[in-house]
């Protein structure tokens, strides 16, 4: 039904948006704790900050991840010294890109969601021995679950849709970095493309839609155990 | 052993609370707005006393001087909380064993299995919290605060958010918990008929502060309580044990240390010690020995103490053998009678003002 070229790129997508998912959901639920119940001073900055990625044009996001993590970048020539490890042009950049860019939508719905968790079983939970760390996994975490879900099913299509920042920092490299909307792109650009395109992005579609019912069934599943 | 001294300030409100209470259940009584969450709070961790000292059986918990401020987890006290706080995530033998799980096994006195018997949990076990009753739900949040083995346990207005009837229950179930398990228990309320029925010491507390300590029924027959506590359901405590049901006539007989008491026929078995609460205002005083009236209670007593007389009505307080009795008069018959100190008068209770309910089983002592 795909041909082995539209595998590769739809193989790739899933992969970039799993892994950028994958490294950014611990990131995110301890930035989105930190934001929903510490007062510290710089937490307006903390806040922007976080939030930057999705005010900023995406390509701005890609060139700056380009001079910070480009192999001559500040932090890209350190990752290559020390641990042979570059972003740049790789299918790991794409990762990085899409993880940046669905940050503050991940942040933001577990914010929420730890919020909402009613603070008094917590100090419940500490009555009946549990450590402030024990309290947050069987108490906090499982309470938040909903947000958790949604917030990652958000970060995950935000993933699987990025283009500016993706182009930007790794490029278009076909089975390295060409993921569904780059590859999308690249036969717009090219005479007779439009069926190939028009291919893809129903490819698009149903994967964007199956990702929604899983979340969907994830959500109402965490519900539906209280 | 509950030893508190603790104080603090909260914007305007300044707690300064202190007592020493031993026994199986402590009642912290006043007014809501007095303070008790906050000293409960403080006995489990749960914000912190500017200064002061709170110790359970021997164990500092917490001293301000020497910066002792052990954290909740710590403290080994059982919370029962006004609205009972069950993890909506756990079905209820996940929420019994949370605390369990976090003691060892040498800590584990208090078995499972025992208290699902005790508290008739063995049917709701795979049930949600979302699914139970207002009762139903006390009686698990009082299982699970058992079964993580508290030294002590705390129980703020458990049934304030219960019907009547719930309320009934989970009062014998505070009093089964009392007479099987070796666990003291501090009892949080403004209804003076729950402190009545549970309480052996009361400690009340208004606006911050400790305005008495001691046994119930010295505590309770104080005049000056109500103004503090802001009840206006003065009266009295009379510990007794029944000495015969009479089948006939449908009545009960208590001997208390001062005469005996006439009430409709009760549940207690004879023998059996129960506390009787009469309100002042079911109690009328005479001169003389009333003849062919309607109250079969008539008792011998001698005038203590006569509250404050400016309005209306006047609380009397008249001691018959070791008990306190409080009768509430209008101003007129206090004058009328000439009721002062040291006068003999005679006590007169319906009997029909003593119905089962103000009774509570008081603990069997040796």
């Amino acid at each position: 039904m795909l041909s082995p070229d539209e595998w590769q790129v739809l193989a790739l997508s899933v992969r970039v948006a799993l892994v950028s998912v994958a490294c950014s959901l611990p990131v995110a639920v301890l930035v989105a704790l930190v934001l929903a119940r510490l007062d510290f001073p710089g937490k307006t900055l903390v806040d922007a900050i976080v939030h930057l990625p999705l005010v900023l044009p995406p390509v701005v996001v890609g060139f700056g991840l380009l001079v910070l993590f480009g192999k001559r970048g500040p932090i890209g020539s350190v990752l290559d010294a020390w641990f042979g490890f570059t972003f740049a042009f790789r299918w790991t950049g794409a990762a990085l890109a899409a993880a940046l860019m669905g940050f503050p939508l991940m942040v933001r719905a577990i914010r929420l969601s730890i919020e909402a968790v009613d603070r008094r079983l917590e100090t419940a939970a500490r009555t009946l021995g549990g450590s402030p760390a024990f309290v947050f996994t069987s108490v906090t975490l499982p309470l938040a679950l909903p947000g958790i879900v949604t917030g990652t099913l958000l970060s995950f299509a935000r993933g699987l849709g990025e283009f500016g920042a993706t182009i930007t920092f790794v490029s278009n490299i076909p089975g390295e970095t060409r993921t569904l909307p780059l590859a999308i792109y690249t036969f717009t650009q090219v005479p007779g493309g439009d069926a190939q395109a028009l291919r893809l992005s129903v490819i698009a579609v149903v994967v964007s839609t199956l990702a929604l019912a899983a979340s969907e069934w994830l959500t109402r599943r965490a519900r539906a155990g209280r | 052993m509950i030893d508190v001294d603790i104080a603090e300030r909260r914007g305007a409100f300044q707690l300064d609370v202190k007592f020493a209470a031993d026994a199986p259940i402590v009642g912290l009584f006043g007014r809501s707005g007095a303070g008790k969450t906050t000293v409960v709070n403080a006995i489990a961790g749960i914000g912190r006393p500017s200064r002061g000292t709170i110790r359970v059986n021997g164990h500092v918990l917490f001293d301000a001087a020497r910066g002792i401020d052990l954290p909740p987890e710590r403290r080994r006290i059982g919370y029962v909380f006004q609205e009972g706080l069950l993890f909506p995530h756990l079905d209820v033998e996940a929420n019994l064993l949370y605390g369990q799980r976090r003691r060892t096994p040498s800590e584990r006195v208090i078995v499972d299995e025992r208290v699902v018997e005790l508290l008739g949990l063995q049917a709701l076990l795979r049930r949600k919290p979302a699914t139970l009753s207002g009762g139903e739900k006390q009686r698990v949040a009082i299982g699970r605060a058992l079964l993580a083995q508290p030294r002590v346990l705390l129980m703020d207005e458990p049934l304030a958010a219960l019907d009547i009837a719930r309320r009934r229950e989970i009062l014998s179930y505070v009093e089964r918990l009392r007479d099987e398990l070796a666990i003291p228990i501090v009892y949080v309320s403004h209804a003076v008929d729950e402190i009545t029925r549970l309480a052996d010491v009361v400690v009340v507390l208004a606006e911050g502060k400790t305005v008495a300590v001691g046994k119930a029924g010295d505590v309770l027959g104080r005049l000056d309580l109500p103004a503090a506590t802001g009840g206006d359901e003065a009266g009295a405590i009379v510990e007794a044990h029944v000495t015969r049901h009479d089948a006939e006539r449908l009545l009960s007989t208590l001997e208390f240390d001062g005469g005996e008491l006439n009430v409709p026929r009760i549940e207690s078995a004879v023998g059996e010690r129960v506390r009787a609460r009469i309100l002042a205002r079911d109690v009328s005083l005479a001169l003389r020995r009333p003849q062919a009236i309607s109250i079969l209670n008539v008792l011998d007593g001698t005038v203590t103490a006569i509250g404050e007389q400016s309005s209306a009505t006047v609380d009397v307080q008249v001691t018959i053998g070791a008990a306190l009795v409080n009768a509430r008069l209008t101003r007129h018959s206090v004058r009328e009678l000439d009721i002062r100190l040291g006068r003999h008068v005679f006590v007169l209770v319906k009997a029909v003002a003593l119905d089962q309910h103000t009774f509570g089983h008081a603990e069997v002592s040796a």
